[in-house]
């Protein structure tokens, strides 16, 4: 009898984690599944509607703006972090002396909230008081730098601001992916005469490989939820320069009472996420298991 | 992170360390930039930021702007300051990494140590909820939340936080304990110890560093929010960054930046702290949340 409860016990710990689990997230996107799929405006409602909201969403011009913005976004911000992120990494294994104060520095924007990084790119960037003001004042006249007004210049800005507070993490993940190359082969190819250029040309950035697959991962999962940020920064403006999918669904959903519409948008970003991370998570289980 | 290896470095002139020496500390002002904009001119009268110039020291310094962001500047409609959202956060974050954590930490011993049929499955679907976009949740939760009565309350805050916390402290005990020799669990066990006295006696004692690595992700993540807080916190509920938001895009009366970046300041300082005393830690915590297995 004793024993039978000990077979029962792990799995009844378990329990309540899985049920709020398995209804919360799995059970709440099948939820927003059948919303997207209804005539829902402020409140839910359940007349059956097929996938006219999805039809009525691509067919709408402030969807296909914050797709472009994403696109732009994304793309950009996933580029340039991994690019200095890497560039970072290279350039702190070099055996520098103030590794230790420079490292932190260069991370410590991911420990703040993405409203106080908007805060204080959003001011910054400023053409009254921030940037543009400052170089003005030091002689330089005719600088000019308003991009966070200009509608076709604003998402550049975001990009600016996420690339600040990503890229030092990126960089700690390549950093971490240098310091577990084999030094044999470096040896190897240095007594082959290569130079260290081509070391890392040749050699060592074809072994991050995975490093990068990885970055690119958390970038683009993170670039997808954006919207902390963007609500900061621009608040999706100026107009709608900078809505993104994220600030679409809210709005939609919260202030313009298109339920339907703002769950459609909703299933679209997860089915984004998901094509990303679901072969990703598969693949690292995988070859976690054969280990 | 392991020490500097010490043969891949390039083998360069002066002045080829010279030019990665100015490179890296380009970036360091690059980073440090923004939280230099930011102390210097929460202590300027908003005078000199207007007139003034932003990267300069302050000609008359002042602890007025602190003062109004903590205690006096007008949020929403209430001029009472960010304490009260200060609080909210508090008491909102504590219990939420609590609980999260320690049920982590069991359901991690669980699917290492007593593993049944199906836990990979079991797993695979925690794992899975760390990545979904929030959006997906925000209209049942609503619902869900105002059913169990408790909408728009602290309390159904870290109700949210708890659920959308589990899979990532489940995946960093998971990976922990995967670790622990399990053949120190069967021997207590052919010893005749329960599953909760091997717990307590056998892993928890050697639990110590993923605990602290869980307990700093879930405090960052969790006092960063600004997604649920904004959507499901009511008047006497709002927690900090949603609080900071609305300081600073309020569109009423002066835009008081100084106020601004004191209140900015005041929003990340939790975190910042926590990152300062235990950065290796943090930065642990981002590693297993990003490179899984």
């Amino acid at each position: 009898m004793k024993d039978r409860l000990q077979e029962w016990v792990p799995r009844l710990v378990l329990a309540p984690s899985f049920l709020l689990v398995l209804l919360f997230v799995y059970g709440f996107i099948l939820y927003t599944g059948f919303l997207s799929m209804t005539d829902s405006r402020m409140l839910p409602s359940y007349g059956f509607v097929g996938l006219e909201n999805y039809q009525k969403l691509f067919a709408l011009r402030h969807w296909n703006t914050a797709l472009t913005n994403l696109a732009i976004f994304g793309i950009l911000y996933i580029l340039i972090s991994s690019l200095l992120g890497l560039l970072l990494a290279i350039l702190l294994d070099q055996k520098i002396r103030a590794e230790g104060l420079i490292r932190p520095i260069y991370l410590y924007p991911m420990a703040l909230s993405f409203i106080v990084t908007g805060t204080a790119w959003k001011w910054f960037l400023d053409p009254g008081i921030g940037l543009e003001n400052v170089m003005q004042q030091w002689g330089w006249e005719n600088f000019e730098f308003n991009w966070i007004k200009d509608r076709d210049f604003a998402i550049y800005t975001v990009v600016l601001a996420a690339v600040w507070q990503s890229s030092g993490f990126v960089m700690a993940m390549f950093l971490a992916g240098l310091r577990g190359v084999d030094n044999e082969i470096i040896k190897a190819a240095q007594i082959d005469g290569a130079s260290g250029f081509r070391i890392y040309r040749k050699i060592i950035i074809p072994m991050m490989r995975p490093v990068f697959l990885s970055a690119f991962v958390v970038l683009a999962h993170l670039a997808i939820k954006a919207y902390d940020l963007v609500i900061a920064l621009t608040g999706g403006g100026p107009g709608r320069a900078t809505e993104l999918p994220a600030t679409f669904m809210y709005s939609y959903t919260f202030t313009r009472n298109q339920m339907g519409i703002g769950a459609s948008s909703a299933i679209i970003m997860l089915i984004m996420i998901f094509s990303i991370i679901v072969p990703y998570l598969y693949s690292e289980l995988k070859s976690g298991e054969q280990k | 992170m392991s020490a500097p290896s010490q043969d891949n470095a390039v083998k360069g002139s002066v002045i080829t360390r010279a030019i990665i020496y100015v490179v890296l500390i380009l970036f360091v002002i690059y980073y440090l930039l923004p939280l230099y904009v930011m102390i210097v001119n929460s202590v300027k009268p908003l005078e000199e930021i207007r007139s003034g110039n932003m990267m300069e020291f302050p000609k008359v310094w002042t602890l007025e702007p602190w003062r109004a962001a903590w205690s006096y500047a007008q949020i929403g409609v209430e001029p009472s300051g960010l304490r009260p959202y200060f609080i909210n956060s508090i008491l909102m974050v504590v219990p939420a990494v609590l609980l999260s954590t320690i049920l982590g930490a069991l359901n991690g011993y669980v699917l290492t140590k007593w593993q049944f049929r199906g836990h990979g499955i079991v797993f695979g679907l925690l794992l899975l909820s760390c990545f979904i976009p929030f959006q997906i949740v925000l209209i049942p939760m609503a619902r869900v939340l105002g059913f169990l009565g408790v909408s728009g309350t602290i309390s159904g805050l870290v109700l949210v936080h708890l659920v959308y916390g589990i899979g990532f402290t489940t995946l960093f005990f998971r990976n922990y304990y995967a670790a622990f020799p399990t053949e120190l669990v069967r021997a207590a066990q052919i010893d005749g110890a329960g599953f909760f006295q091997i717990f307590w006696r056998i892993l928890l004692p050697s639990s110590a560093p993923i605990a602290v690595v869980t307990i700093i992700w879930q405090f960052t993540n969790v006092w960063n929010d600004f997604l649920f807080g904004a959507s499901f916190s009511d008047f006497d509920s709002v927690p900090m960054t949603v609080a900071l938001n609305n300081l600073v895009s309020s569109s009423t009366g002066v835009k008081e930046y100084n106020v601004h970046f004191a209140g900015a300041i005041l929003a990340a300082l939790p975190t910042l702290i926590v990152y300062i005393v235990s950065g290796r830690y943090f930065v642990r915590g981002l590693m297993a949340g990003a490179v899984k297995g």
